[in-house]
């Protein structure tokens, strides 16, 4: 894209709505003439807006290695995302991006056991880092994923996962419910303790989303089970409108989460304000 | 004054009645003073200050301030009085946790007054009997306090409280002002000339928020212009008819309400006098449905809310319209 | 440098405006204001306009895009033009040293088109302070209020005013005026630059110690108890932000009409409540915390991001302007710990 005007969208068409929950849906964005709109790293962001309703910021959650469409999976909570949710197949939409530093997945997490733990629509921005690696298997060691929802019906993704991670090389899925429910075998309970309960081995590194609470509580049992702040990589979220490090709102501290983010590691988290 | 004001504030406080106090801090300058919270005597020994620049209204900070645990001590001058007894009456302020001691006012100067009379580089300000003698960057200066009084002191309309636990200093009187003089110039206008008054003073606004954030009766939990849902949210203005609607809502959504202590006016950047739209509201009130003071008389029903078969029919806007 | 009678600065404006859009400072019912200029108009001598001069690079609402929708089609629509060409007259040193702060955010990759645009077209004439006020603190910045920068500076030494070109555009904007100037003798400005810095040295605000800040660390600053103790009093309105020179935050909104959808942006105050609101919650949710963010931004990230320049230039403006006369000074002294 071109850098100078960044404040000036690209155009966008929807080509696929997929309903994952019942409140995330994912949508396929491609350019208006077919392809992608643009390229990006696994965990980056992009701001889709319906002018007259707003503009917002999402994760791209299709990986880049995905070479015909990029996918969003978003959970219907304001004005933006219920418009995005209302709409058909078709509709045109403007796109501008990618922002963000992404997951450092040619550097610092190659060649590394890998721990991916998410909550709720939080496996959104995991799963670009999840395809990206199994697309790039042999860069990489074991994959522990770890999942959680309020329900079955909650995970999103369910297809894919069963479809397609489970019988990945050398990887294990971990998936949890939060309450007992008919037609569930699985796991029960919440992802922090399932966490500690499963024996993972702590050389991996670590990714991690999902609400506040589940973070702050994933990371204290990471830490118990012999985890470092180093060793674990998160997603923020803030409000944002530029989306380059201009407007100021999800300044923290002296980083902008637009620019600087939404990835860190918790070591640098600790060094942050905590109005995140 | 001053110092009656902290031996009151501080033997509160000692003997335990009180847990802090609302007074003004004083800052860098003679005239940079800033309602504070005190809590101990040796910040007010430190700090406390009440002379002729403390024209801050703390009655809105009181709202917010006495919340806190246990009683808030405020001294209130007679116009800062009159918006407690309507934050009162609107049952912002719980009464119980308010010690409220009354102080006089012989009205309070304005430092944007002072430098309009060429006065500045303003190092301190001392009086002297009915004159200010100033230390400038530029030399020593006098005026005299009557010229460089704020506005709404030009203008008092009572140096009598309205609901006090006590008095420093004597109590005064109700005042015949002339606050409504320069509405009425304004009503000598023509519809033309009217809105090329108005389009010239609200031009200016800067949407900084300032007169409602300050004002004692803007005291909604989440305003009209704050709420993404209104449509009329937008922090500017598309065209200049947006920017005069912000004002107005603003004037009819305190009609009635406003006690007319003109901090609206006090706290504009861009010096609009803002207080006038409220004045003019007042004055409306006051001849269509009787003379009528908010803030005066903590049991009296508002007009505005209050329906009696005198009131005027709403065909009064084109008996008063302007140019017909 | 060259110079010309102080009672023919308004045959340089003619010129100047013959030429170029050109604004000065005047006096106005909000106090001095830059304006455009018609002839005639007498220059303000006012030490600091009430408004900021950032409105020339940094407008309160500018238009970005307008969208058409059809159906489930939307046609984007860049309706830019470049800037015409102006000049403004009457820049302070404080005022010319916050656009070098605003290109530090808005110059800076990606380079903000909109801004740069105002920039490339703009011509700065600064003028010394001759009246520097008690509210004035640019030395704690580094700010020397005798040597404005600019394009080109100007003092005013007794009936003449003096300019001085600092570059090409500067040495432009002079060449339009040429037949006016003369010749002047370096020696009469640098006697009023020695005036001008013996007012200086009297100025009361002086140390806002602010090497006491920079020398704790940023979270130490940040976990200060000196929040708790200074932020009730205030408001939280927006006017230390919007006069503020260097205040650069900006919102994103829309504006529906018969035609299409105009997407504008407009200053915006960290100082607000919905700032960071977002549909699951705000992570700066009490006046505290956004008190400061504004003055945490200025004094400490800021400078840790950009050199230690801090994000103020001691204007001023605040001090007039706060309703509470809450401002930077007294959150820097507080701040930084009484001696």
């Amino acid at each position: 894209m071109n850098n100078n005007e960044t404040l000036i969208p690209l155009l966008g068409v929807v080509t696929d709505i997929r309903t994952e929950t019942p409140d995330v849906k994912t949508f396929r964005v491609n350019a208006v003439g077919g392809g992608k709109v643009f390229e990006h790293i696994p965990g980056q962001c992009a701001f889709l807006s319906i002018p007259g309703v707003g503009e917002a910021l999402f994760s791209i959650t299709s990986s880049p290695t995905n070479k015909e469409f990029m996918e969003f999976s978003i959970k219907r909570c304001g004005c933006v995302t219920t418009w995005l949710h209302e709409m058909e197949v078709g509709q045109m939409v403007t796109i501008r991006g990618p922002y963000g530093n992404g997951f450092p997945v040619d550097t610092e997490l190659k060649g590394k056991d890998l721990l991916f733990i998410a909550g709720g629509i939080g496996l959104a921005p995991v799963r670009s880092v999840i395809n990206y690696v199994r697309a790039h298997r042999e860069d990489y060691g074991h994959i522990d994923i770890v999942y959680g929802s309020r329900s079955k019906e909650d995970l999103v993704f369910y297809d894919e996962i069963v479809n397609e991670w489970i019988g990945e090389k050398d990887c294990d899925v971990h998936l949890t419910i939060d309450r007992e429910q008919d037609n569930w075998d699985g796991h029960v309970g919440f992802v922090p303790n399932y966490v500690k309960e499963l024996g993972l081995r702590n050389t991996s590194t670590a990714v991690l989303c999902g609400p506040p609470i589940m973070i702050k509580f994933t990371l204290a049992g990471l830490k118990e089970i012999g985890f470092k702040d180093e060793q674990v990589y998160t997603t923020l979220e803030l409000r944002m409108k530029c989306g380059v490090g201009k407007c100021g709102r999800c300044n923290v501290g002296d980083k902008f989460v637009c620019k600087d983010g939404p990835v860190f590691r918790f070591d640098q988290l600790d060094k942050m304000p905590s109005e995140y | 004054m001053q110092q009656a004001i902290i031996a009151k504030a501080k033997e509160l406080l000692a003997n335990g009645s009180v847990n802090r106090v609302i007074g003004w801090k004083k800052g860098e300058f003679s005239y940079d003073i800033t309602p504070d919270v005190f809590t101990t005597a040796e910040a007010i020994d430190a700090d406390f200050v009440y002379d002729d620049f403390c024209g801050a209204n703390v009655s809105k900070f009181l709202m917010k301030i006495s919340k806190g645990e246990g009683k808030t001590l405020a001294f209130l001058k007679p116009c800062d009085s009159y918006s407690f007894a309507q934050l009162l009456k609107e049952h912002r302020i719980d009464r119980e946790k308010v010690y409220v001691v009354g102080i006089p006012c012989d009205g309070k100067a304005d430092i944007n007054k002072i430098r309009e009379n060429g006065i500045d580089g303003v190092l301190s300000i001392k009086e002297d009997g009915s004159n200010y003698v100033i230390d400038t960057l530029y030399g020593e200066k006098t005026i005299a306090k009557a010229d460089v009084y704020a506005e709404r002191c030009v203008n008092c309309k009572s140096k009598k409280h309205v609901d006090v636990d006590e008095m420093l200093g004597e109590e005064g009187d109700v005042i015949a002002s002339n606050r409504f003089e320069m509405v009425e110039k304004i009503e000598a206008m023509s519809s033309e000339e009217k809105y090329e008054f108005w389009k010239n003073e609200l031009s200016r606004c800067i949407r900084c928020n300032a007169c409602r954030n300050v004002c004692p009766a803007c005291t909604c939990e989440n305003c009209v212009f704050d709420n993404p849902n209104s449509d009329i949210n937008n922090k500017a203005a598309a065209n200049s008819f947006e920017e005069n609607m912000y004002h107005i809502i603003r004037a009819f959504h305190v009609a009635g309400r406003c006690t007319d202590c003109g901090e609206c006016s006090r706290v504009c950047p861009q010096n609009i006098p803002i207080h006038l739209l409220n004045r003019k509201i007042i004055k409306d009130v006051n001849e269509l449905y009787g003379e009528y003071q908010a803030g005066a008389d903590p049991d009296e029903r508002y007009p505005l809310v209050n329906f009696t078969y005198g009131d005027c029919e709403p065909s009064v806007v084109y008996e008063r319209g302007g140019d017909k | 440098m060259v110079k010309l009678s102080v009672s023919k600065l308004n045959d340089f404006f003619n010129l100047i405006a013959s030429k170029e859009k050109l604004y000065i400072p005047v006096d106005t019912a909000e106090g001095a204001a830059f304006k455009p200029y018609e002839e005639g108009m007498k220059y303000s001598s006012a030490c600091n306009t009430t408004r900021s001069a950032k409105d020339f690079f940094f407008p309160q609402v500018e238009n970005l895009v307008n969208f058409k929708i059809k159906d489930k089609s939307i046609e984007v629509i860049d309706n830019r033009t470049d800037t015409e060409k102006f000049v403004i007259f009457g820049v302070r040193a404080c005022d010319v040293a916050s656009f070098d702060i605003l290109d530090k955010v808005y110059l800076q990759d990606p380079v903000d088109s909109f801004y740069k645009n105002r920039r490339d077209n703009g011509t700065i004439i600064t003028l010394a302070c001759d009246r520097p006020q008690e509210t004035c603190f640019c030395q704690s910045f580094g700010i020397d209020a005798a040597n404005p920068a600019g394009d080109v500076s100007a003092w005013i030494v007794g009936d003449d005013i003096c300019f001085n070109a600092n570059n090409e555009k500067g040495e432009a904007v002079l060449e339009i005026a040429a037949s006016l100037l003369s010749c002047s003798d370096e020696s009469e400005v640098e006697v009023k630059k020695a005036e001008i810095k013996s007012i200086l040295e009297k100025l009361p605000i002086k140390d806002i110690s602010l090497d006491k800040i920079s020398s704790k660390d940023l979270m130490e600053n940040f976990n200060s108890p000196v929040w708790d103790e200074i932020f009730s009093p205030c408001l939280g309105c927006g006017t230390c932000t919007f006069v503020c020179p260097t205040c650069q935050c900006f919102d994103v909104r829309e504006f529906k009409t018969n035609d299409g959808i105009i997407r504008f942006r407009c200053w915006d105050s960290c100082m607000y409540s919905d700032f960071t609101r977002m549909a699951h919650g705000n992570n700066r949710n009490s006046q505290k915390e956004r008190f400061r963010q504004r003055f945490m931004h200025k004094l400490v990230y800021f400078p840790n991001n950009n050199d230690g320049v801090y994000g103020c230039v001691g204007c001023g403006r605040c001090l007039k302007s706060c309703p509470q006369s809450l401002n930077i000074v007294k959150v820097a002294k507080a701040l930084g710990g009484k001696e």
